[in-house]
């Protein structure tokens, strides 16, 4: 007889969808079902359900480039020993585990005076500094879906990043407020790419790559009434500027979402300065939201975690004996392009294929652990790999969603035997640096 | 057959999304990042045929990928690879002080390398880590 969980939390994206329901197998340990979730959500749960292409044991690398399988116990030394010879060891990744277990890796981090930083360094880090800049008017997602009726996606592809972001908050659902759905929305995208996401919105601003601070700062003018100089902004005909204005304007509740286009292209925190400035304006004339599209499922909960723990979301430099932040400088990009650090530590994360390839190869030359169910590049380059159960399937925990708010995810399965969790794994770790240390 | 210079971006997609969570050591990955999106008339100019390999490059290094006609296009003068290793072994690891790298809006050029293999994730980070492909 199978087994019916409802109300299952989805551990892909920061949407943290939180409707599954998963059917397992009578002992619960395989997955044979997966409904309401996305096709990449689906995915994440039936291949971690698949035990033959997983690693369930610690494996460390030989001079020959081959794996050797070792112990939990002698991963745990060798991390141990590592962090605590280490000068300035960075801890980088968090943002795929729960947060239980980024406090306890904080912990092992302020008493190895490490760097610790999360996917917000490639990600929505220069989100987090302009939000230190100039604030931010935000709301929930829930917010969004009962009363929102002018949506802007700037710089980012829900459909194909977020998949299930428009039928459940943004463009779709039928609200308290937005019982016609989709009817009752005016959805602007813009992007240079003609995206999926762009095909289903009113109007897409066909932006030229790279000019998405001009253009913001055009739409700022057009929404006070002010004149545009030349025909053209930044790609995109100005009478489709002014258009978007009064869009905008004309509406109850709006909301920009804003991604990668924006964080990643020149200009970058100033690109976000401008998106906030233009909700702030928005606010003169009717009630304005911005939310950042966050990537991973939990990177915000690292950001929260880090900032009650340390005071700042990001780039955390512990090396000092006391909290520095400065991304230009203590971010891991930049200690990896420097050489600064002499060891590094990744969990719930995977450099390797989302660094510049320059970064890689540094921490392919450092002493390194990777924790990862996953095999990946990063476990690939790593002197050691720590295979762990997958949080939100085989173990539950406090996630954070892309709008700030908690939500506990859930275990679904049992992890292949004897596997440890990255909790157990770090409280382990923990143990020992305590011991090291003591001596 | 010749060489283009065009701007290129990456980002996801839900083939990579999906490819990823099934494992980045598979082929299927390779197949959803190994690529890089074009325009029509980037084909006329490279003078090649589509699904085409390519060798990719930057001042920050150099990838050979498979080019595909853009899925979500047009985009004049923007080349798109799904966010990934092979994006990555051309992106700029500029941060301009902000500790962000500049993963979009990077200078390339593109050239035809018909004979050239798409390597797999991992087979491209080790070959770029330790050179034993």
């Amino acid at each position: 007889m199978t087994k019916t969980i409802t109300d299952v939390i989805c551990p892909f994206c920061g949407t943290l969808c939180d409707d599954l329901i998963v059917t397992t197998d009578d002992e619960g340990k395989k997955i044979v079902d997966v409904e309401n979730a996305c096709a990449i959500g689906a995915e994440k749960f039936i291949s971690a359900s698949n035990h033959q292409h997983r690693k369930t044991r610690p494996r460390k690398l030989q001079e020959d480039g081959s794996f050797k399988e070792i112990t939990y116990d002698e991963a745990v030394e060798y991390t141990a020993q590592m962090l605590v010879n280490a000068k300035k060891p960075s801890m980088y990744g968090w943002s795929s585990t729960s947060c239980e277990a980024q406090s306890v890796g904080h912990e092992i981090a302020e008493l190895c005076g490490a760097l610790v930083d999360n996917t917000a360094a490639v990600c929505h880090g220069t989100t987090l500094v302009a939000v230190q800049n100039v604030g931010i008017p935000s709301c929930t997602l829930g917010e969004v879906k009962n009363r929102a009726d002018r949506i802007i996606f700037w710089g980012c592809n829900p459909a194909h990043a977020h998949p299930r972001h428009m039928s459940r908050y943004s463009i779709f659902p039928r609200g308290y407020f937005t019982g016609k759905g989709q009817k009752q929305r005016k959805i602007i995208v813009v992007d240079p790419r003609p995206t999926d996401t762009a095909g289903i919105a009113d109007v897409h601003l066909q932006v030229e790559q790279g000019y998405d601070y001009e253009l913001l700062q055009a739409l700022r003018a057009a929404v006070r009434g002010q004149e545009i100089s030349g025909d053209i902004v930044a790609g995109v005909p100005k009478e489709k500027v002014y258009e978007a204005a009064e869009m905008l304007k004309s509406g109850r509740f709006g909301v920009i979402f804003f991604g990668m286009g924006v964080t990643q292209s020149l200009g970058k925190d100033h690109n976000i300065d401008a998106a906030i400035m233009l909700t702030s304006d928005l606010n003169n004339y009717t009630k304005f939201s911005i939310i950042a599209m966050r990537g991973h499922y939990n990177v915000t909960g690292s950001g929260q975690v880090l900032g009650w723990q340390f005071g700042f979301p990001y780039s955390v430099d512990l090396s000092r004996g006391f909290a520095r932040y400065n991304p230009g400088e203590t971010g891991t990009i930049e200690v990896l392009k420097r050489k600064e650090i002499d060891a590094m530590f990744v969990l719930g994360s995977d450099p390797g294929a989302h660094f510049p390839m320059q970064c890689v190869k540094e921490i392919s030359r450092l002493p390194s652990v990777a924790v990862d169910p996953h095999i990946t590049p990063t476990t690939e380059i790593c002197k050691v790999h720590v295979p762990v159960a997958f949080v939100g399937v085989e173990v539950g925990g406090n996630c954070y969603r892309m709008d700030n708010v908690p939500i506990e995810a859930r275990k679904v399965v049992e992890p292949p035997e004897g596997m440890m969790t990255d909790t157990e794994f770090l409280k382990a770790v923990l143990k020992r640096v305590k011991e090291l240390r003591a001596d | 057959m010749s060489t283009i210079s065009i701007n290129l971006i990456s980002g996801r997609t839900i083939q990579q999304g999906a490819s990823m969570e099934g494992g980045k050591d598979t082929e299927k990955y390779m197949k959803a990042c190994g690529i890089i999106e074009i325009d029509d008339s980037d084909f006329k100019r490279l003078d090649i045929m589509k699904n085409t390999n390519v060798k990719v490059k930057s001042e920050f290094g150099e990838v050979v990928v498979k080019a595909i006609e853009a899925t979500q296009g047009p985009h004049p003068g923007v080349a798109f690879i799904p966010m990934g290793p092979w994006a990555n072994s051309v992106t700029s690891p500029e941060t301009y002080s902000t500790g962000m790298p500049t993963f979009k809006g990077v200078p390339i050029t593109i050239e035809p390398a018909e004979k050239e293999r798409v390597l797999t994730s991992i087979e491209l980070v080790r070959e770029k880590c330790r050179g034993d492909e």
